[in-house]
């Protein structure tokens, strides 16, 4: 029997604890786990740090979360967005650390976690302020940089559909990142429309297979 | 050409010069009106980093699908044969080398081809880079869309960039309002100019340009 747990929200995040890395997915809003980060904010956890693309849009899901205090740190690619208020106000009061990441190297970073990858050499960056602090190396005549893992405690991720043994498909481009950051975590979450019996999805069409996916939490669509 | 090109004038420019078959991500702002003038039904497949190829004209009405997003996270439409991936791989194809042509904006650009377009360096601004370093590094062209001049008068097109680079020599061409720059090893090449002398255009800027091959 499958390892992977239809839970409610509440129950998926409650072994979240402070001071957790906690990889949220999600581009802007398509794909983005928004009933299990209302979840996390009830639970409490605090002295977070996020990982995602961006750093919250509005007053919903992430950017609620930092609202709340809970994050100390956010590595993303993009946090500066017409309707990111809630970070731009406690990063300019010095209340929040902020690792910006190029988008591709965080999808690659994470994919090397969820991979066994030790570190890899990426030519993004080289020669640019995101360069500062880490080994150059030529290969073949071109620059790279070195790129470290990042690994999460959590995954909180949006799905379209999943099974009972954790098999996952997504919708459209809310894809983004939920296939490799439901890889690079210790314990992923996965927030799907609806719940799907053992067999009723096509294997040859699973996107995230059950093995990366520890908890389903069934919402409205 | 009479004059300085409009921003559709610009983006019909843009969309000449690329050839049907090719692999193109337009960058947000600007560069998105490219697609207006492009035979995505014939030829161009349209990228965007968020995990799409065979991207669609802007959705409106009906065909608005939270989950169907464009970079700059607008609703957009998917075309037949349109494929979807993950984050890891849409930037994988990209550094790879898989795709052609990235179109993007910039503050500056180095005659050498750096390309300045992701931070104004000022100390109070909020670093955001997304994807624009993974591009400008693995698209296999770089195609800039901007204003020649600032607002203050300064030209965009440099002998070196002043603001904070995004990739270094990596911008083939840049299209702007009153010319096109062609970046090439042996120089600054300038093949139309808009509304404008190349004599004059040579002297308001501090890069040397030259008339192509066949023409001086």
């Amino acid at each position: 029997m499958s390892r992977t747990r239809v839970s409610t929200a509440a129950d998926a995040v409650a072994q979240i604890q402070d001071g957790d890395t906690v990889l949220v997915g999600g581009f802007g809003m398509a794909g983005m786990p928004v009933v299990l980060i209302d979840a996390l904010i009830d639970h409490g956890a605090t002295d977070l740090t996020i990982v995602s693309n961006n750093a919250g849009n509005g007053d919903t899901g992430l950017a609620a979360l930092l609202a709340a205090g809970r994050v100390r740190k956010v590595i993303c690619s993009f946090p500066r967005q017409s309707d990111s208020w809630v970070f731009d106000g406690l990063y300019r009061a010095g209340k929040i650390e902020l690792e910006v990441v190029p988008q591709g190297n965080l999808a690659e970073r994470m994919r090397a976690a969820g991979a066994g990858i030790g570190a890899f050499y990426s030519p993004t960056a080289v020669g640019t302020l995101l360069a500062e602090g880490k080994e150059t190396r030529t290969i073949d005549g071109r620059d790279y940089l070195l790129e470290f893992p990042i690994r999460g405690d959590v995954a909180l991720i949006g799905a379209h559909v999943g099974d009972r043994a954790g098999n996952l498909v997504y919708r459209r481009t809310a894809r983004n990142f939920g296939p490799v950051m439901a890889a690079a975590a210790t314990t992923t979450v996965a927030q799907v429309t609806r719940v799907a019996e053992v067999g009723e999805l096509d294997p040859e069409a699973i996107v995230t297979p059950g093995i990366y996916v520890d908890h389903l939490v069934e919402v409205a669509s | 050409m009479s004059g300085p090109l409009d921003r559709d004038e610009m983006a019909r420019i843009v969309a000449r010069d690329i050839p049907d078959g090719s692999y193109v991500n337009l960058g947000i702002g600007q560069p998105t009106k490219v697609a207006d003038y492009l035979d995505l039904a014939g030829g161009v497949v349209l990228h965007t980093e968020n995990g799409m190829l065979g991207m669609g004209p802007i959705a409106t009405g009906d065909d608005v699908d939270p989950d169907l997003t464009n970079a700059g996270k607008q609703p957009v439409t998917e075309l037949p044969g349109a494929a979807y991936f993950h984050h890891a791989d849409s930037f994988a194809m990209m550094r790879g080398g898989h795709l052609d042509i990235c179109i993007m904006g910039a503050f500056q650009v180095s005659a050498r081809g750096d390309l300045a377009n992701w931070h104004t360096g000022a100390p109070d601004a909020i670093p955001a880079v997304g994807g624009a370093m993974d591009l400008a590094t693995g698209a296999r062209d770089v195609f800039v869309m901007m204003s020649l001049f600032a607002k203050d008068g300064t030209a965009k097109l440099v002998p070196e960039c002043t603001y904070p680079l995004t990739g270094l020599a990596c911008v083939s061409r840049v299209y702007t309002e009153l010319a096109i720059f062609h970046l090439t090893a042996d120089g600054v090449v300038v093949p139309e100019t808009f509304g404008i002398e190349f004599d004059e255009l040579a002297e308001r800027l501090d890069v040397e340009i030259r008339r192509p091959p066949n023409r001086e």
